[in-house]
């Protein structure tokens, strides 16, 4: 309409290839310590694009993800650790126990019509159920964690995760970038049709034919084997893992804040948000240290003002509004 | 096989209670393949029950509900809308956040093997019903009239057998509802799609029904060509005559 010279579309590509650029060629630009910042915005876009398909697009509302991150951790750890099997065949194993698991939740919460609200609380309940029950299992190590060997020996095992920094971040890269593919891939189908139109009214979505059961448990088959992705890296990256981290309530807000402050239902907001937040996070832990004000809590209740002052200005999330300012989308989305 | 033509759509003795109250009670129809049929009775007689019965969205407490000689009572809402009969609500249910042309797309999809052919069969569907030219707009945003008419749109879009529609003509202007009633009618006739239609306008029954069914109370008190059925007494008596008082 407009007569700029490319449309809102190419503008897009565009854009995104820029970034792609700058994050491909960040490791040789950026210090250590940015560099690992970056990581961390990359893990959160993937893991807030897991969420996302669950949530802004079908419209569950999962307040445990962190469970299906501490199975595909637990799982891929101890299959290396206890059994010498590879997390290149791990991954699979610890999406299978994700899946397992939100099988286990779709069908309680689908079978006995536990909604809204109460389907969040299931998926607390499980999530805290597992956090309990690793950390009294001292075959895992119980609640003093668990702990992958880290042997100059294995140094360049890229197959079993055995690298330095930059194999870390071009991996985190890697999975924020085929979290996007697979994200916009499935909003595209008519799986992801089926997903938008449940979420908007499940009722009229069972009336035109789709089966709205067997499109819920896709998402969540989709996002908990995700998710669990995800927990694979986290243990091969930390070399350890706590179940009073990973299984943490506070883990499971963390993945959802990304794409809610980044637009949730948008293919963009999980990085948005994450690139937004974390290093907002990470400056807030340094600002307060220069003012020597570590009394505990101070960061979240700053944190909690910032979150609150850009969810009050973006309401339906930074992302659509960014775009709107830069012209990078013409309508919805 | 007999020689004589089946009903697309057969309701046999079809009851539903409400706690204490039957909403529907002993009802018995059928209706022909292409035929269009009315359902009329005045407010809370008991028509959407009726529709939300066929539809599969509330169970019988008796009776029995077949489509082209199978039994469908019992089945969920998305398999009976796989097997060819779509419904709209009368209290409208479009998808807000997604654009005019994908509320239809979704419904398009059903049959059709990915997004981009349901997305053509969407925009013809709009074409007829007037709403391609907002096919880039949110439900949201729509008009009453218009979200009636994309509620239509939708239900074709499933390319049913029989569509049920409940109260599509309300709040259409006399012109919109002539606009309405034509499209139905070139639908009925091109694609031989039955019509069950609940209906306060008259225009629109007297104009499209071949036969129309009454409902007071949940119970059929009169079934028969539009012109018989509005001489009938108790339909005067239980119905018109209420819509003639104002
Ligand atoms: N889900 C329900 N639970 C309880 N009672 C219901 C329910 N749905 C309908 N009813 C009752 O059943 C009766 C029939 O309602 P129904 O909606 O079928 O009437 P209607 O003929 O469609 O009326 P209208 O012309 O106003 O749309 C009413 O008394 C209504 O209150
Ligand atoms: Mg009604």
């Amino acid at each position: 309409m407009s007569a700029s010279p490319a449309s809102p579309g190419a503008r897009q590509t565009v854009a995104l290839a820029l970034f792609g650029l700058a994050l491909v060629a960040a490791p040789f630009v950026v210090d250590r310590y940015i560099l690992s910042i970056i990581l961390l915005c990359l893990i959160g876009a993937y893991l807030g694009q897991a969420w996302n398909i669950l949530m802004g697009f079908c419209g569950l509302l999962s307040l445990g993800h962190a469970l299906y991150l501490g199975l595909g951790a637990y799982g891929a750890a101890a299959l290396y650790v206890k059994f010498g099997i590879g997390p290149w065949l791990g991954v699979f194993v610890a999406m299978a126990l994700a899946v397992a698991a939100s099988f286990v939740i779709g069908w309680l919460g689908f079978r006995f019509r536990i909604e809204g609200v109460y389907f969040s609380l299931l998926t607390i309940a499980f999530a805290e159920s597992a956090r309990i029950g690793f950390d009294n299992w001292a075959w895992l190590g119980g609640a003093a964690g668990f702990f992958l060997p880290v042997r100059a020996e294995d140094f360049g095992q890229y197959w079993n995760l055995r690298g330095g920094p930059f194999f870390f971040y071009y991996l985190a890269l890697a999975l924020a970038a085929g979290g996007l593919f697979v994200s916009a891939r499935l909003r595209a189908s008519k799986l992801g049709h089926a997903w938008l139109a449940i979420r908007e009214d499940a009722q009229a979505a069972r009336a035109l034919g789709v089966n709205v059961t067997r499109a819920r448990f896709m998402a969540l088959f989709v996002s908990a084997a995700m998710t669990a992705v995800g927990g694979v890296y986290l243990a091969f990256w930390g070399n350890n893992i706590f179940p009073g981290q990973i299984f943490d309530m506070a883990h499971s807000i963390d993945i959802m804040l990304g794409p809610i402050v980044g637009g949730v239902g948008t293919l963009f907001g999980p990085i948005v948000g994450s690139f937004l937040l974390v290093p907002l996070g990470e400056a807030l832990i340094e600002a307060l240290r220069a003012l020597g004000l570590n009394a505990p809590g101070a960061k979240a209740l700053v944190y909690g003002f910032l979150l609150m002052g850009i969810i009050a200005a973006a309401p339906s999330g930074v992302w659509p509004w960014l775009a709107r300012r830069l012209r990078l989308q013409d309508r919805e989305q | 096989m007999s020689a004589v033509a089946q009903p697309l759509l057969a309701v046999r003795n079809a009851t539903k209670r409400f706690r204490g109250l039957t909403a529907v009670s002993d009802v018995s129809f059928a209706v022909m393949p292409a035929e269009i049929f009315a359902v009329i009775g005045p407010n809370g007689a008991g028509k959407t029950t009726l529709f939300n019965l066929i539809a599969g969205a509330f169970a019988l407490d008796e009776g029995e509900i077949h489509f082209d000689g199978r039994r469908i009572d019992g089945q969920s809402p998305d398999k009976i809308c796989e097997q060819g009969i779509a419904r709209t609500f009368q209290i409208v249910k479009p998808f807000p956040e997604l654009s005019v042309r994908d509320n239809v797309a979704i419904g398009a999809m059903l049959r059709a093997p990915d997004m981009d052919s349901a997305r053509a069969a969407a925009d013809e569907i709009l074409r007829k019903l007037d709403l391609f030219d907002k096919r880039g707009q949110k439900a949201a945003s729509l008009t009453l009239p218009d979200r009636k008419r994309l509620e239509v749109a939708r239900a074709l879009a499933t390319r049913p057998r029989l569509i049920l529609l409940d109260e599509v003509m309300a709040g259409l202007r006399p012109t919109e509802t002539d606009h309405m009633v034509a499209a139905l009618r070139d639908i009925n006739r091109a694609e031989q799609l039955a019509i069950v239609m609940i209906e306060h306008v008259m225009r629109a029954v007297m104009a499209l029904a071949e036969r129309v069914h009454v409902l007071h109370h949940g119970a059929s008190i009169a079934e028969g060509p539009p012109q018989e059925v509005t001489r009938d007494a108790r339909v005067i008596e239980s119905y018109l005559g209420l819509k003639a008082a104002h």
